[in-house]
């Protein structure tokens, strides 16, 4: 853009940098202050309750020791790894054929299996009768239940179909003239030519798995099964605060503090990859949404 | 396709062209083959709930399965739309629905305008980078969140109250304020990320456009009156409607996370409540018509909105 330094501009852009500064802070203050709570000692926090800045040397991992030294959160945490790199697999193997089918414009067959996607975008009866299949399948207290119904994400198909689309016929055909069959081309060819939309839509599907809380509060019941964001929804509205932490009268941190530790531990490995992944976000946001 | 080009098809060639798309069929039998296991898992978990939905019109029985048990009409329908929750569900997944995209919305388009304007590139990237994060959080983490912010006793916003002399609030559970509760924490978790496709819009604006208000001697805010904003009121427009079409999705897993009992009156929407009455209640059939109801106005919303969208903005959802 045109930068001309004239009075006016210069007003302006001081006006800018203060109201971005005040959009950020509002970001931020709330995370800093879960920050505070999770680390506030127990005698400064029954004195004179949770501090805005707490000095340095107050800080205390005690909230933590208490929270991970219960097997509960690292049983947690195993639970969502699992339960995330076992959905992306299987999401990414049930999406890549059905975008690579919908993108082979002389497909015979496309235009009815594009209806047959797009109606169930389009129209959901709701969750009653996903819950009577699934409980009907006995998938209850099974990864499955959590991960299939939510497998294939239609939206995320088209903006991989649109990807395959856009990728040049004559590759395709010079392997199939080479006596390629269609599991070959995209195994050898398309495939290679795709990783960036894999690592987009994998990522989307990755993050909703690990942020899934509902389905596994529904569909699993035993709790060395449940993922982090049950758990912690447990801990969060205080229901059977004893089956995941030690705590009585002696504890050494209190119910606020283990509750925003909580909050920290669980949001940790999301905040460790997230400088990473964003760029991929951000990108597969503007791959497929609109067609012109 | 170049077969339609071709003068006139003999009549005699219609079994040949049977055989033909025969022959299509079975040099396609790889694609198919691929596409088996997706489609069945359609055919399963996609069209099984379909096919169970039919117990909307039935008078569903655990022991007597889906088929077994008997048809009672639109009875259900009946009962909800006459029931005296009715009104208070509607009102309610509408409010949060509209109060989110009203309210979220245009602070979405001034802050991408804001983003877009500034001079302090590395700085936009740094605030870009934190107010895209919360749209990564689940809405459980959001609640921890909101409680360190809330809650009566330590709650930050409650000791700003106290310092000021007020009474703290018991934001989550007062039915006087929850509603803002829940518009106001969606928009502090999803209006960065929103502003992606705004931005978008912004840089796609021809920079002629710029310079020429420049040498004209615009000021700042008419050069976005008279450049931006036009530039990104298709983008405006294309988002609105969508959200429209999906008016009745007022945040399932948001409300079923931050609600209680005491404020159910003024927080309750069409999908908690089908949870309440369905799982909790065993009222499936009951439920399940509610869950169809608003299925069925969702896709008639959908498809009248990506044909608004169509004419108005040349650009569509499919």
């Amino acid at each position: 853009m045109l930068r001309t330094k004239t009075r006016d501009a210069v007003i302006f852009q001081i006006g800018l940098a203060i109201f971005l500064t005040i959009i950020l802070l509002i970001i931020l203050i709330p995370f800093w202050r879960v920050i505070v709570t999770a680390f506030v000692p127990l005698d400064i926090y029954t004195d004179e309750g949770v501090p805005f800045f707490l000095p340095p040397t107050k800080w205390t991992f005690e909230a933590f020791s208490q929270l991970l030294g219960h097997s509960m959160f690292p049983r947690a945490a195993l639970n969502s790894a699992i339960i995330t790199l076992l959905g992306t697999a299987i999401s990414l193997v049930l999406t890549v054929p059905l975008a690579y089918g919908l993108s082979t414009r002389n497909l015979t067959g496309r235009k009815v299996i594009m209806a047959i996607v797009l109606f169930t975008y389009l129209f959901s009866p709701g969750l009653i009768p996903v819950y009577l299949l699934i409980t009907g399948m006995k998938l209850t207290n099974n990864y499955l239940a959590v991960i299939l119904p939510p497998a294939v994400s239609v939206y995320n198909t088209l903006v991989m179909m649109s990807f395959f689309e856009g990728l040049p016929e004559e590759l395709k055909e010079a392997a199939r003239l080479d006596g390629a069959n269609e599991l070959q081309v995209l195994w050898h060819v398309i495939l290679p030519l795709s990783k960036p939309i894999l690592l987009t839509i994998g990522l989307f599907y990755a993050v909703f798995f690990w942020n899934e809380f509902f389905t596994p509060l529904l569909y699993l019941n035993d709790n060395s099964l449940l993922p982090l964001p049950v758990l912690l929804r447990n801990i969060l509205i205080s229901a059977s605060f004893n089956e995941y932490v030690e705590y009585n009268a002696f504890s050494s941190s209190s119910i606020e503090s283990l509750k925003a530790a909580g909050v920290l531990i669980t949001m940790l490995p999301m905040l460790l990859v997230y400088p990473w992944i964003q760029r991929y976000f951000t990108k597969g946001a503007l791959v497929g949404g609109v067609k012109e | 396709m170049t077969l339609k080009t071709l003068p006139a098809v003999p009549p005699s060639t219609e079994k040949f062209d049977f055989k033909k798309s025969l022959c299509a069929l079975w040099r396609q039998r790889w694609m198919y083959f691929l596409m088996t296991p997706t489609l069945i898992y359609f055919a399963i978990f996609k069209y099984g709930p379909l096919w169970n939905a039919q117990i909307a019109f039935k008078d569903f029985k655990p022991l007597l399965g889906v088929m077994g048990s008997p048809w009672v009409g639109f009875k259900h329908f009946e009962t909800f739309v006459n029931s005296f929750y009715f009104t208070d569900l509607m009102t309610n997944t509408i409010y949060f629905s509209l109060a989110k995209l009203v309210l979220g919305l245009p602070l979405a388009v001034i802050c991408a305008i804001a983003l877009h304007e500034t001079w302090l590139v590395k700085y936009r990237a740094f605030v870009q980078t934190m107010i895209y994060l919360p749209h990564f959080l689940s809405w459980v983490i959001m609640f921890g969140v909101l409680l360190v912010i809330l809650s009566p006793g330590n709650g930050l916003l409650n000791q700003v109250i106290e310092h000021f002399g007020g009474e703290p609030i018991s934001f989550m559970t007062s039915p006087d304020h929850f509603r803002w509760v829940v518009i106001l924490s969606d928009i502090w978790k999803e209006t960065g990320w929103s502003t992606i496709l705004y931005l978008a819009a912004l840089l796609a604006i021809s920079p002629d456009l710029y310079e020429a208000a420049a040498v004209d001697g615009a000021s700042p805010m008419q050069r976005i009156w008279y450049i931006s904003l036009p530039g990104i009121v298709p983008v405006i427009v294309l988002v609105t409607l969508l959200r429209m079409g999906h008016i009745l999705e007022a945040g399932f897993n948001q409300i079923f996370v931050l609600y209680s009992v005491p404020v159910y009156s003024v927080g309750d929407i069409l999908d908690t409540w089908v949870y309440r009455q369905g799982i909790l209640q065993f009222q499936f059939s009951l439920a399940t018509a509610v869950g169809f109801f608003k299925g069925v106005i969702g896709l008639v919303l959908i498809l009248i909105s990506n044909r608004i969208a169509k004419r108005v903005a040349g650009q569509s959802l499919f």
